[in-house]
């Protein structure tokens, strides 16, 4: 009896430590899957918001407009019809609000009871209209005909060079300007951070005393555990008017200083394993050198460094990797504007600062909120991909040593 | 050798060495140059702030004026819950992997996995967290869903933190258990674990440090904006101090005069990483001695 | 005349003694083996010689070494070039990350020397001078860790010739190698007398008696006795060598 119970409670344990050892797999599993699931609904709308049509005249033969023509139209980049292959009249803009500048408020009605009969008979008298309206305003007999409107295209979402997703009448999911901003931004960071941290991390390994390593270890440690709102806030009221004065710019809040702070942030990934991998470095194979009359310097870069490069590599890659990642500061410090950046004193916007700036506001479940997925997809591909990246160099360095 | 200048030679190693040596130098003192800035500005500007008041006090008019006391609690409640979740499940997976799991494919895949989690960025645990908690499981914005969030981001750190320790843990004395008739949960439990325990903890202090300075997680999953009053059960959002650095010193109603308590609430929250820090440096000396005295 | 000679030399790590008031005198173009037990004092003493000491931190000499007459601790010396005559091998072969080719160029290099034809020359001379040629000389650019241990080895060897040392430096260098290589390494070791000055530290008697002229016993950092391999191996004056040699301890 006692040992049924005690190999039932082995068992069990081991049940319990086996659904324990299993969680990461299955969250990471659970994170692909709601990720993707709502990121790829994306692809399932249409950016023209739910409920709302956009009609044109009956005798207009054009059938469908991509979101990107939609939105050139009501900005007035295109004024004729003709410029999206149709006749050569100016088109008239028309959207629900307007209806005052044509008809009275009896004829709209006080609840808007008139407005779905005013609307058709706008559409109908005027062949040149585009008409953006509420769907429950389209009438029975409606003269018009409905514009179809593509679905949100992989092509758009990649390509597109605007991120507007609460544009009106047609949404704008151009990543492209957030994938650069990212891509700019943690560029900049690492080209501070590399210099420094190798720096650093040569200095602790080889140069420095060892009392000297030994309180520097800790603070870069320290340097690694300061949350990211603290180095956010930190740029925001240091950094960001450093440069606003020392460039005279407009607004301090720019590429450069969010690379400045994702640089500080990157620097302890990169010290620690770069320092790691040149004190992994075999003492007979320094000793060796040095026994060859070079010097400790000499050593450092034609052996240390060689031997080591692996292991930089993946602490370079790393810290990459965190700074793409990075949220709060970069939000706090960069100025969010979702345009293609052309320099680094200019504000940008990066992936994850959008979904953290915009996820609060998107109504759940709408193209928007679904957008903002798509992006949390894109990130999660970059840092897997950046994992994989890492484990791989690690992998070759272990099969380089013997 | 006969085709160099030995004096020649020996004295631009020389110069070469001490310039980039000093280079080395110069640099990695910037380095910890700019620790001490951040770390100097923030606790000067930040210390005037504190007071006995400004912690256990309730922010008042639009976060201007007041304390910061809610917020205090609420990354107490986040820590606390998240620690609950991750420091059981990580233990137990860590203990599994080491112990139990045979080389081979399926440790290769967890550790594969593990791995992969941890280096996703944090403001997709709160998306996940967002559509899975809040959304899903309709935990709504609640204390809950915040402290799983976060627990799911600590997991990967306690699991590696947990696994070195045992890895540590010398063979001869799982073999020695084992020899005497102990079962594999007997010995885990009673000689593996005890003698892990320490850098266990130590790890666990750590990830403690990192929990509490975390924002994005908790954007969508539990963070109010302003709330002048305590949780009162798992299902109430709350504040926190990351988010309200963040919401005070950005977006609050007063940015300028709001300042005073963003350099405190900053000087609160690099105090609580210091704390652990410090604590964590501590305690491994502390073990380490007692563990080599045994 | 000698070509390395130890004037009471003692050596400290810290507080603890190493070394106490050796005194050896090695003659030009011999093999010195150095043995005894783990923790005698032989690989610390071997590194006097090339001041590989230095690096550790907290150690501390008093006594003279010389070579070539000249005192290799005096002020003012520099530990580069010293360690240019001094050539060394360690105990197992530690190729650099590099092509073959550039692991016995390496010394050639960090002395200044950027004469392309000459570095060419010189490694295969050197090379061939290890009887390694012939297994190397199509892959010359392929990384040294390619070859095998013992090949290895012997590549380390040629890195330590190519700067042509007056003084080579054995640390167990066959301790890590099969017995076929070892045995090739040792053929060297007796080949490359004509030319060097050869101090070997060995834990294995027989290498002893192969490859050295003279052999000095070290026991708890003490030299019991330095004699020629022949004498200390069949006719030692000290009974503590005797035993050692016939394996009654250590």
């Amino acid at each position: 009896m006692k040992t049924f119970y005690k190999k039932f409670s082995e068992k069990f344990i081991e049940g319990l430590l086996m659904l324990s050892g299993t969680i990461t797999s299955l969250t990471v599993v659970l994170i692909v899957f709601f990720l993707f699931k709502e990121g790829l609904g994306v692809f399932d709308k249409k950016p023209v918001e739910e409920g709302y049509v956009i009609a044109l005249s009956k005798s207009n033969p054009l059938k469908t407009l991509s979101s990107e023509q939609i939105k050139n139209i009501y900005d007035q980049k295109i004024t004729h019809w003709s410029e999206i292959g149709g006749k050569p009249d100016s088109i008239i803009l028309f959207r629900a609000e307007d209806i005052s500048n044509f008809y009275s408020d009896e004829e709209i009605g006080e609840n808007f009871e008139g407005l779905s009969t005013c609307i058709n008979r706008l559409v109908d008298s005027l062949p040149d209209i585009i008409a953006f309206f509420p769907k429950k305003y389209l009438a029975k007999d409606f003269k018009g005909h409905e514009l179809t409107v593509d679905k949100v295209s992989l092509k758009e979402f990649f390509g597109g060079k605007e991120w507007f997703p609460t544009a009106q009448p047609s949404a704008q999911l151009g990543v492209l300007p957030l994938i650069l901003g990212t891509l700019w931004v943690s560029l900049g960071a690492i080209l501070l951070a590399l210099p420094l941290g190798l720096a650093a991390a040569i200095f602790m390994s080889e140069i420095a005393k060892d009392n000297v390593r030994r309180i520097m270890k800790p603070l870069i440690e320290l340097l690694a555990g300061i949350p990211s709102v603290v180095y956010g806030f930190f740029g925001l009221v240091i950094i960001v008017p450093l440069i606003q004065k020392t460039f005279n710019l407009p607004v301090g809040e720019t590429g450069l200083a969010g690379s400045i702070i994702l640089g500080i942030m990157a620097l302890p990934t990169i010290i620690t394993i770069s320092e790691d991998a040149m004190r992994n470095t075999p003492r007979a194979m320094k000793e060796a050198s040095l026994a060859l009359g070079a010097s400790k310097w000499q050593t450092i870069y034609k052996v240390v460094i060689p031997y080591s490069i692996s292991g930089i590599s993946a602490g370079a890659i790393l810290g990459i990797g965190r700074a793409i990642g990075e949220t709060m500061a970069v939000l706090m410090v960069t100025g969010n504007a979702a345009v293609i950046p052309h320099s680094i004193l200019e504000p940008v916007r990066t992936i994850p600062a959008t979904i953290a700036a915009e996820l609060g506001e998107a109504p759940n479940g709408g193209l928007h909120y679904q957008a903002l997925f798509a992006l949390g997809c894109i990130l999660f591909l970059i840092t897997l991909f950046i994992n994989l990246a890492v484990e791989f160099i690690s992998n070759r360095k272990q099969h380089n040593k013997h | 050798m006969e085709l160099v200048d030995e004096n020649k030679l020996a004295k631009n190693k020389k110069r070469n060495q001490a310039i980039a040596f000093w280079i080395f130098r110069i640099l990695s003192y910037a380095v910890v140059a700019i620790l001490f800035v951040i770390l100097s500005f923030i606790i000067i500007k930040g210390f005037s702030v504190i007071s006995w008041d400004f912690i256990t006090k309730m922010p008042e008019e639009g976060m201007t004026k007041g304390g910061i006391f809610p917020a205090i609690i609420g990354t107490l409640c986040l820590v606390g819950g998240s620690m609950l979740f991750a420091f059981p499940v990580g233990v137990f997976a860590a203990i599994y992997m080491n112990e139990y799991v045979k080389a081979g494919i399926i440790k290769k895949i967890i550790k594969q996995m593990t791995n992969n989690l941890a280096g996703i960025p944090s403001i997709v645990f709160g998306l996940f967290g967002m559509s899975l908690f809040v959304n899903k499981l309709g935990f709504g914005d609640s204390l809950l869903a915040g402290s799983l969030t976060l627990g799911l981001l600590a997991l990967p750190v306690v699991i590696r933190i947990t696994e070195e320790a045992l890895k540590s843990v010398d063979n001869t004395f799982r073999q020695a258990s084992l020899g005497l008739g102990a079962s594999k949960w007997e010995t885990t439990r009673r000689v593996v674990l005890p003698i892990a325990f320490p850098n266990i903890i130590t790890g666990l202090i750590l990830s403690i440090g990192r929990v509490s300075g975390e924002t994005a997680p908790i954007l969508f999953t539990v963070a109010a904006y302003f709330l002048p009053k305590l949780p009162t059960s798992i299902f109430d959002q709350a504040m926190a101090l990351p988010y309200h650095l963040y919401v005070i010193s950005t977006s609050g109603t007063n940015i300028e005069e709001s300042r005073p308590i963003a350099y405190g609430t900053a000087l609160v929250l690099i105090f609580i990483v210091l704390i652990a820090n410090l604590l964590a440096n501590g305690l491994r000396k502390y073990f380490g001695k007692k563990v080599k005295m045994n | 005349m000698y070509n390395i000679e130890s004037k009471n030399v003692d050596f400290f790590y810290g507080a603890s003694q190493a070394l106490k008031n050796i005194n050896i005198a090695i003659k030009p173009n011999t093999v010195t083996a150095l043995i005894g037990p783990s923790g005698c004092g032989k690989s610390t003493y071997l590194r006097l010689f090339n001041r590989m000491n230095d690096l550790i931190d907290n150690t501390k000499i008093s006594g003279q070494v010389l070579i070539d007459g000249e005192d290799i601790y005096a002020k003012g010396v520099n530990v580069d070039s010293l360690r240019k005559k001094v050539g060394m091998v360690f105990q197992k072969p530690n190729p650099f990350p590099k092509t073959i080719f550039e692991n016995v160029a390496y010394g050639l290099r960090v002395n200044g020397i950027t004469d392309k034809k000459f570095i060419e020359e010189r490694v295969e001379t050197t090379i061939k001078q290890v009887v390694l040629w012939d297994e190397v000389k199509d892959k010359l650019k392929k990384s040294a860790f390619e070859l095998s241990g013992g090949q290895q080895q012997r590549l380390c060897i040629a890195r330590a010739l190519a700067i042509q040392p007056s003084v080579v430096l054995m640390d167990e260098p066959t301790s890590a190698l099969d017995p076929i290589s070892t045995a090739k390494v040792e053929e060297l070791i007796y080949e490359l007398k004509t030319k060097y000055t050869i101090v070997i530290v060995t834990h294995n008697m027989q290498q002893a008696g192969r490859v050295s002229d003279t052999t000095a016993f070290f026991y708890m950092g003490e030299l019991i006795e330095h004699d020629t391999t022949k004498t200390i191996f069949t006719n030692p004056k000290i009974e503590r060598t005797q035993n050692y040699i016939t394996g009654r301890f250590g």
